[in-house]
């Protein structure tokens, strides 16, 4: 008997508590709203952004800022109880997930590009990150120039390997380039020596550095190749969503929050190895954070 | 589902040389069909010799073979693959393994590792449809071939497998398509095979449906041509009045 009579005073409740004039959530919002719950897309493995740092859990920077815009949800909603449901995504399944409505965000290491926005819309920049390469301490590479005739791994999909097949094919370096599955399994074929370097986004090499047997035999060096700013993606076109999003991440990088974020993950010392990544703060992202937006960055 | 189609993606440039997306399309394909056809015929000839050695009057000679299938069908592919490229030619002497690791081409080494890895999977399957087709013959028939003088080799030669070969064809037939699906695999090695091509398809231009659904069909015209292929060696083969044919 309690029930019943339970569920129709909450009703009535959140009936009234809808405020007055403000117009009802649609889209994003209002699946959240219905289903009480929001799904945030996790990477598994790209540290320090997203990864299982416990081997469950999935943590990281992007995921600290993932969990502001959670809160501003439930406020914007006026629903304190909202839940979060993690769902792991690869760089395959991020899109189609999110199109497809199984996923409502999804903030990793995500570059913001002309491609990706025809089917998804960035929220403002959370990182920005430069393409550079890593390789042996005593393997006498230091710059792109040092790389002609040797095999270069990056990882299948990226613009790093895209920038790599065009200055191959434009300078002739008469490169060999592997495209592994993805950063870990091309920092695999670093590690077992079967290529002399490997090229991605320097947050990322140093967090493959972090994993690695002996990370101080591992150097990350040579000119970055572009710049590139990594973005939350929504659904594209949802603007109030998009929004909410991007008025959390802003108050995030206006109250200087952001500033203690990033050094719990990129200058201390973090899980699982305990190793400190020790990469500053780059001028582009403090530029980015003083005036954030929601474009690509130039090349 | 709010997403952009479209169908044109295959003919924009890829922004990498002169080359279009259907570029990528078609040397994924050469490639799928390199691993498989080379792979198979490894499992073909050391298929059909461990079907042999299962079905042979000798403990020691068929329990090798009994060994070799039990390892290598249940140990999933994508391990095997993975113990050949990372693990094997760690364990090769110095320099053959700096050869295979730095001086051969790393799509090369890819290659050899996959070949091998399918070739030497596939032919546990294989051996097991050769053993079956074998034993699905009447036992008289290798009596009959002692009987008037054969030997062991010759029985094999003349009498059981003529005949095992022509009724395994349609089993044969599945393991064939297997090999080139399972060639799909060479991907998460860095081989650009037809399933790379298709990832990188989808991660350069965003279009991931439209990448995914051409894969589906070159992967099903590919398949359907085989079987056609085989349907017919199939029909070429028989022997008029040996077996009931299937259709």
């Amino acid at each position: 008997m309690r029930s019943p009579k339970l569920c129709l005073a909450a009703c009535l409740a959140a009936a009234i508590a809808t405020p007055a004039g403000a117009a009802a959530p649609t889209g994003t919002l209002k699946k959240i709203a219905d289903s009480g719950t929001i799904v945030i897309g996790h990477r598994d493995s790209a540290i320090p952004f997203a990864y299982l740092a416990d081997g469950s859990k999935p943590a990281g920077y992007s995921i600290d800022l993932a969990g502001k815009v959670v809160e501003a949800v439930r406020k914007e909603l006026g629903r304190p109880n909202i839940a979060v449901r993690y769902a792991l995504v690869t760089g395959q399944t991020r899109i189609p997930l999110l199109v497809n409505g199984t996923i409502d965000l999804e903030c990793g290491a995500t570059t913001n590009n002309a491609e990706r926005a025809q089917q998804v819309d960035f929220s403002v920049g959370i990182f920005s990150i430069g393409t550079r390469l890593m390789t042996h301490k005593a393997s006498g590479i230091r710059d792109f120039a040092d790389l002609k005739g040797k095999n270069v791994v990056v990882a299948a999909g990226t613009t790093s390997e895209r920038i790599l097949r065009k200055m191959n094919a434009d300078a002739n370096m008469g490169l060999n380039i592997v495209s592994a599955k993805d950063n870990g399994e091309a920092f695999l074929m670093l590690e077992t020596q079967r290529v002399a370097a490997f090229m991605s986004d320097d947050a990322m090499l140093y967090g493959e550095r972090a994993k690695a047997r002996v990370p101080t035999d591992w150097i990350v060096t040579g000119t970055p190749q572009s710049r590139e700013v990594y973005g939350c993606m929504v659904r594209k076109g949802d603007t109030a969503f998009k929004a909410v999003v991007d008025k959390a991440l802003k108050a995030v990088y206006a109250s200087g929050e952001i500033e203690r974020i990033y050094q719990k993950w990129f200058m201390q010392p973090i899980p699982p190895k305990g190793l400190n990544m020790n990469f500053p703060m780059s001028p582009e992202w403090r530029a980015l954070i003083r005036k954030p937006n929601d474009q690509p960055a130039g090349r | 589902m709010n997403y952009n189609w479209d169908w044109g993606v295959f003919f924009k440039s890829t922004g990498v040389g002169q080359e279009i997306y259907l570029d990528w399309f078609v040397s994924g394909l050469g490639w799928t069909i390199a691993v498989a056809l080379v792979a198979w015929i490894i499992a073909l000839i050391l298929g059909a010799v461990l079907g042999v050695m299962r079905t042979v009057p000798n403990r020691l000679v068929a329990g090798i073979a009994t060994a070799y299938v039990e390892l290598f069908r249940n140990v999933p592919l994508l391990v095997q693959l993975f113990i050949w490229y990372f693990l094997v030619p760690d364990y090769l002497p110095e320099g053959l393994q700096t050869w295979f690791k730095q001086d051969l081409s790393p799509a090369t080494s890819a290659y050899v590792s996959v070949v091998v890895c399918l070739g030497l999977f596939t032919a546990a399957r294989v051996c097991e449809q050769v053993r079956t087709g074998i034993q699905a013959l009447p036992r008289g028939q290798a009596y009959a071939g002692l009987a008037v003088g054969f030997n062991l080799v010759q029985v094999y030669r003349h009498v059981l497998l003529p005949q095992a070969f022509r009724i395994i064809i349609p089993p044969l037939t599945s393991e064939f398509l297997n090999v080139f699906k399972n060639s799909s695999v060479a991907s998460l090695i860095g081989l650009m095979e037809l399933l790379a091509q298709t990832r990188q398809t989808a991660e350069f231009s965003a279009n991931i449906f439209e990448a995914f659904t051409l894969a589906t069909l070159i992967y099903f015209v590919l398949n359907m041509s085989l079987m056609v292929f085989m349907g017919w060696v199939e029909r070429r083969v028989r022997v008029p009045g040996l077996m009931v044919g299937g259709k």
